[in-house]
């Protein structure tokens, strides 16, 4: 992993086109300012995570229960 | 074309119903066309399975969010609404992920990252909504009462 110093304000380029600022610094918080092509898809890692882990989840059910149940009473 | 599915047997399905997922789904990004299938042959007209078209024993149980509540809103950012090809808002049918556990009461909806569907392109795409006021698994019995339970 490259590991780079950067301080308030300052910037890294990935490529041509991302653009990484440090917007600033608040205790234990960076707050990042991130220039990217539209096609590039930012999240944040442990959300993006959290996702990948209930689809795998939601892959692999036992629908007996959507079966055993006809109609839902929707509250 | 002949289709094998993971909870409906061998299908016909027409190519025109082929959804487009150019990103694949998180945790399955090589799995880029899919097709909405209901699921009335297992007795239950409210879900639907999102079918991957290349492998038979892939597919998501999902239902349309706003069956249950119409309370559920969430903003497309210029990138995905460009990228999906949306032009008008009628085109585009929302359906989210269910975990489905026994008992049913505990399943869970994934709020957070909606299935977005652009019919009219045959595009999809799971957003996933960076405010924090949906989650990953929401419980389904917010939204349903036990009365479901043992079906009518």
């Amino acid at each position: 992993m490259l590991i780079l110093r950067r301080k308030s304000n300052e910037s890294i380029i990935i490529g041509d086109d991302i653009e990484i600022t440090v917007m600033g610094i608040e205790g234990d918080q960076i707050k990042l300012g991130i220039d990217a092509p539209k096609n590039i898809e930012i999240h944040r890692k442990e959300i993006y995570l959290d996702i990948k882990e209930q689809n795998s989840a939601a892959a692999n059910v036992d629908i007996t229960e959507l079966q055993k149940m006809g109609i839902l009473h929707v509250k | 074309m002949k289709l094998g599915t993971k909870y409906g047997g061998e299908i016909i399905i027409d190519h025109s119903h082929i959804i487009q997922f150019p990103a694949g789904i998180p945790g399955f990004e090589e799995e880029k066309e899919f097709v909405l299938m209901d699921m009335s042959h297992v007795g239950n007209v409210a879900f639907q399975a999102l079918q991957s078209i290349h492998t038979p024993s892939l597919a998501f149980i999902v239902i349309d969010p706003y069956m249950l509540t119409s309370a559920y809103e969430f903003t497309l950012d210029d990138a995905t609404i460009e990228r999906m090809a949306i032009k008008h808002i009628e085109d585009v049918i929302v359906r989210v992920i269910v975990t489905v556990k026994s008992p049913f009461e505990q399943s869970s909806l994934n709020l957070k990252a909606p299935i977005v569907i652009n019919t009219r392109e045959k595009q999809g795409k799971q957003c996933i909504i960076e405010t924090s006021e949906y989650a990953t698994k929401t419980p389904l019995a917010s939204f349903v009462s036990s009365e479901a339970k043992g079906g009518s």
